[in-house]
């Protein structure tokens, strides 16, 4: 089993090479020239010359992806061409916040996903389970963006009960942090909250039929014991597997929605770069997502592999 | 009951965050929203619009701007002009000091010039070209000697080629400056966190410190016109620039909230590649009379109407008419389909195809299409081109467009609106329009120190280019400011700063 | 040649086409969502039969006006009739689920079946960019894809098929490996068919079932996407409408013009959702373990 999760640690090396390679040479494809932007209104020439040549943007492409690659391995992401701010400071301010942000949505999605999953199996065929079933399909149907440029119309415009944008890191005043957060958490966590409960559900379902779930019901014990002691926590371990899982997607959800509530964070800071053509910040920005993703693909396998004693024996 | 949360929780973390700086209770804490995220914040390299608003606090300028655009002294107190027009002799204030202690005086002021002019990075060069040598003639007096006369230098001064940044931060910093600037204005840079905040706090060693009234001063760039005012409304910001001109009427109406507008020095239009490669091989870029046509086609008072509610300045000219610079012997001409078709057909079409290319933001895309509706009705078929602002210019550049919709922040100097768009060799003359004439023209206006001179100039020049069209002038857009009413003694400019100088908070 | 596959051939798994449509059809959420995806197409063929304005008509005394008896969801920022508009959209945004999701599966699945059947280094190179491309966010991949080929509706189709492709990738090979060791395909290969037949008749048929389930999901999201990047800019162009470039406008009028931003995401809503629940409801009758 080691030699197995050896092997899987190894092939995400050429899959991080691929990625790397990918998105440096698909934003340098990109129209348009940073430099012109950034050489200011009056477009100097000189500058413009000047600029070009201290960015490399000169050289071939191949020569300054392995410039650029090189100085990567040695930890240094370069800097961003908008403000000089080196990338590696960055990105180390705004993954915090982005950390909240799905941490929080996270949290959010639970608190909803799980109890009506459970609820909705319980009531498997009833009304009930139909409307569950509807309801968290429109949570995953309703566009973000929408649904937080709404919640910003009604909460923050028409009744004033949460600001409509902005950051308070968390640790200098918790509850401006919170109250920033929770609206754009609440919109991040809809979507969320509707896979976790129908993954909840088929959990339970698989676990109410099990022979120590009838068994307890045999002892004559609660319902909702039966539900809460016996089966949920069986059915607990699969959920937070793929609650594991769901964190990756929750990074890809974050870019539009921290767009929308003007959250400093890494969804903001890469789609504002990608429109600057502030090609260092892209490119660390997106090795790092691609490094977290596949490490936690990773854990979840392995996880996996810890929980299915069968699947441990045949590789 | 909820404002009165957010009111104690901002000046409890007023009070926390500044630390002993301020002065507990009576801190007065300024939150600006702002419209983008400022650059690299550094004067020489600095580029946006926006990073001026931040300047404006933190860098004083050697000369400073009226309202009415009349140059007034700010760290030097006079100067005087040789006779020729070769040699500028400036004054410097004594006593005032950089916010790393090192004092103001004519060295700072000469390897700032220097800095300006020599510095790879540096994106003041053709601000400050005319400049030969800068000498140190007194402690506090310097001397310029000019190539040639250069009318402009003075205005160019009242921006970031005159901001003076700390020769001694700038000696050991270089280019990293940016990441914390070090100049000799009323606020001293404290923090800065990228598309989040930049954080300022009061200079107490400013020269002027008697005008200022605020403690800190909070810059937070919120793009989103509709949260930013949402966040003024809730009292999560105190001021806010770039209001959307269609929400102007209920800020007026809301009587917690106050307003304030200046017409800007800039301008909107259709630059029309005329020259500038192959692209130019049209009927709007080869035709004068097509292009007269398109602009007879636009209405531009129902442009500003329906766009901007009429908020903003329909215009046909570089500068707005309420410029001292405005012709008004080339008024905008009224919408004229019929006379419209009338050229096409002259030119030898009934109807035409033209593409104008406009940066993808909605506001933009908005005035493009009513300027689509407009000119269909008079056989013009324009095909609107989407473009991310980055390639919009490159394009632009290239010369690969016919028209492109864009616009120029302006200059206090009527210069730097139109030299470097209408002269042959116009370092951003896109349209590489190229007429010997105006090269003339414009080159002896920016050589005369005699406004009354210049100005005939400029008339004769607009005489030409308001037939010749290289660009087709759309609208001035108007700085709009909401506050919220416990502001107070807030002054809009036409240059779309926020000076804070007497802007006190209750 | 004929004889020897027809003797191979009985083993393919029992599904009669009818029952799973009595299933389909049988689940009410199922036809809930096929009826809101018929709406939608039944408008978007239609639009050009209404009687309804030109969606680019412009009325600059109409501008930003609330619903009522002359335009019932009211007009735009420039005069124009946003029913019109939304019924126009329709074509954009379910053109853009459609055909970007034919783009990924006519990439995806050839490749997929490939890297299942043959295995091997052309498994692993293929494998290896699937998961490159897994691991960048799919937003992000469609937003850079979309800028790199100019904001169009077209290219954002592209942009959003390329970026959804992989999936089809990884699904596709996965269900091969899982079929490729059937009795009926071992002996298909025994044989001697041609690979090119063993993948067509007896491997293709067997995964095509979670390929569309799959795509019906696929076009769901799909639909936020394109909406997405026209919400950023990058995709459907002034002056043709789609819901998501309508949206884009529309939150900057949101205090004042409200109704502007609220059909266009209820429609996106609306079809995404039926969108999910025929998704749903296809995978429901095509599972042979559930009954």
């Amino acid at each position: 089993m080691y030699s197995y999760i050896g092997r899987r640690i190894l092939i995400t090396i050429p899959t991080l090479v691929l990625v790397s390679i990918f998105i440096f040479t698909l934003q340098k494809l990109l129209p348009g020239d940073p430099i012109l932007v950034l050489a200011g209104e009056e477009r100097d020439p000189e500058v413009i010359a000047f600029l070009r040549e201290k960015y490399r943007l000169n050289d071939p492409i191949p020569i300054q992806y392995f410039h650029w690659i090189g100085a990567v391995l040695q930890g240094d992401f370069g800097i961003s061409l908008r403000t000089n701010q080196p990338v590696l400071e960055l990105i180390k301010e705004k993954l915090p916040v982005t950390i909240q942000l799905a941490v929080m949505a996270m949290i959010i999605a639970m608190l909803i996903g799980i109890p009506a999953g459970i609820f909705s199996a319980i009531k498997k065929g009833t009304m009930i389970d139909y409307i569950a079933n509807i309801i968290a399909l429109s949570g995953l149907s309703v566009p973000n963006f929408w649904l937080g440029i709404m919640l910003i119309l009604l909460v923050s415009v028409n009744l004033g009960w949460l600001p409509a944008s902005g950051y308070q890191p968390l640790f200098e005043d918790p509850v401006k942090s919170i109250e920033t957060m929770i609206m754009p958490a609440f919109v991040l966590g809809t979507a969320l909250a509707a896979t976790l409960m129908r993954h909840t559900r088929s959990a339970m379902l698989g676990v109410l039929k099990a022979d120590y779930v009838r068994t307890a019901r045999a002892k004559g014990l609660y319902e909702s014991v039966v539900v809460i002691k016996h089966a949920f926590r069986n059915a607990l371990l699969p959920i937070v597997t793929l609650s594991a899982l769901l964190f990756g997607e929750l990074l890809a959800g974050a870019v539009l929605t921290e767009q929308i509530f003007t959250i400093p964070g890494f969804g903001k800071l890469i789609v504002d770069a990608v429109f600057n053509r502030d090609y260092a910040v892209v490119q660390g920005v997106v090795l790092c997502t691609a490094v977290g993703f596949i490490i936690m693909n990773l854990l979840a396998d392995i996880a996996y592999l810890f929980l299915n004693p069968r699947l441990r024996d045949q590789v | 009951m909820r404002k009165l949360t957010i009111a104690a929780m901002m000046a409890a973390l007023a009070a926390g965050v500044a630390g002993g700086a301020i002065t507990g209770a009576s801190a007065a804490e300024l939150r600006i929203g702002l419209q983008d995220d400022p650059d690299v914040l550094d004067p020489d390299q600095s580029r946006t619009f926006v990073g001026r608003i931040v300047y404006a606090a933190v860098c004083d300028k050697l000369v400073d701007i009226t309202p009415d655009l009349e140059i007034i002294p700010q760290l030097a107190t006079g100067w005087e002009w040789s006779d020729d027009g070769l040699t500028l002799t400036m004054d410097l204030r004594e006593g005032a000091t950089f916010h790393d202690g090192t004092p103001f005086d004519a060295e700072a002021v000469k390897a700032n010039i220097e800095r300006s002019k020599t510095m790879p990075e540096s994106r003041r060069k053709s601000e400050l070209s005319s400049i030969e040598t800068t000498e140190v003639t007194g402690s506090h007096q310097v001397k310029f000697t000019l190539a040639a006369p250069d009318a402009t230098l003075i205005a160019q001064f009242a921006d970031r080629a005159g901001m003076m940044i700390s020769p001694t931060a700038a000696a050991e910093k270089g280019v990293e400056l940016g990441l914390q600037p070090i100049c000799s204005g009323p606020f001293e840079f404290v923090e800065r966190v990228q598309q989040d905040r930049i954080v300022l706090k009061k200079f107490e060693n400013y020269w002027n410190a008697d005008a200022i009234h605020v403690d800190k001063v909070t810059y937070l760039p919120i793009p989103d016109t509709t949260v930013r005012l949402a966040n003024l409304r809730s009292g999560d910001l105190d001021l806010l620039e770039r209001l959307a001109a269609p929400d102007a009427a209920s800020v007026k109406g809301d009587s917690s909230l106050s307003y304030a507008e200046a017409v800007s020095l800039g301008y909107q239009g259709i630059t029309i590649n005329v020259a500038n490669g192959e692209m130019a091989k049209n009927p709007l870029g080869e035709d004068p009379r097509v292009r007269q046509a398109l602009e007879l086609s636009i209405d531009r008072e129902a442009l500003n109407q329906v766009v901007f509610e009429g908020a903003f300045n329909p215009g046909n000219q570089p500068y707005p008419a309420n410029s001292p610079w405005y012709d008004k012997s080339t008024p905008m001409p009224a919408r004229d389909v019929e006379k419209a078709k009338a050229l096409l057909k002259e030119a030898g079409y009934d109807k035409l195809e033209i593409s104008v290319q406009v940066a993808n933001n909605p506001v933009q895309m908005q005035v493009m299409q009513v300027v689509q509706a407009m000119a269909a009705e008079a056989g013009i078929d324009v095909k609107i081109k989407a473009t991310e602002f980055a390639s919009l210019l490159q394009a632009q550049s290239a010369g690969d467009y016919q028209g492109s919709q864009v616009g120029w922040s302006g200059r206090v100097d009527p210069d730097g609106n139109i030299h470097q768009f209408m002269t042959c060799e116009g370092g951003i003359n896109d349209s590489k329009y190229c007429n010997p004439e105006i090269d003339a023209l414009l080159n002896e206006a920016r050589q005369s120190t005699d406004n009354a001179v210049r100005k005939v100039k400029y008339d004769e020049a607009r005489k030409v280019l308001s037939k010749d069209l290289p660009i087709v002038y759309l609208y001035h857009p108007t700085w709009i400011w909401a506050m919220s009413s416990k502001v107070e003694g807030f002054t809009a400019y036409p240059d779309g700063m926020i000076r804070l100088e007497n802007v006190k908070v209750n | 040649m004929t004889s020897a596959t027809t003797t191979v051939k009985p083993e393919a798994p029992s599904r009669s086409e009818s029952r799973i449509w009595n299933k389909l059809k049988s689940s009410k959420s199922a036809a809930l969502g096929l009826i809101l995806v018929l709406f939608f197409v039944g408008i978007a063929v239609l639009a050009p039969l209404l009687p309804i304005d030109d969606p680019t008509a412009t009325s600059w005394g109409a501008i930003r006006k609330g619903p009522s008896a002359a335009y019932w969801f009211g007009t735009d920022e420039l005069g124009r009739d946003i029913l019109s508009r939304m019924i126009w959209g329709a074509q954009a945004s379910l053109l853009a689920g459609v055909v970007s999701v034919a783009i990924a599966v006519f990439i995806g699945v050839p490749f997929g079946l490939i890297a299942g059947y043959f295995g091997g280094w052309l498994d692993g190179i293929i494998s290896r960019v699937t998961d490159a491309l897994l691991a960048t966010p799919f937003l992000i991949l469609a937003i850079a894809l979309a800028a790199f080929l100019g904001p169009s509706l077209t290219n954002a189709m592209i942009a959003i098929g390329l970026s959804a492709m992989p999936i089809f990738v990884r699904l596709t090979r996965g269900q091969v490996l899982s079929v490729k060791t059937e009795d009926y395909v071992e002996g298909a290969r025994a044989i001697g068919l041609s690979h090119t037949l063993i993948i067509v008749r007896y491997i293709l048929p067997n995964v095509f079932a979670p390929i569309l389930v799959q795509a019906t999901l696929a076009i769901a999201t799909a639909i936020i996407a394109e909406a997405s990047l026209s919400f950023l800019g990058l995709g459907q162009q002034p002056p043709a409408p789609s819901w998501g470039s309508m949206l884009n406008v529309a939150k900057n009028f949101l205090s004042q013009a409200p109704w502007m931003a609220m059909w266009p995401g209820a429609a996106i809503f609306l079809v995404v959702l039926g969108f999910n629940l025929l998704g749903d409801g296809l995978r429901d009758a095509l599972d042979p373990r559930e009954t």
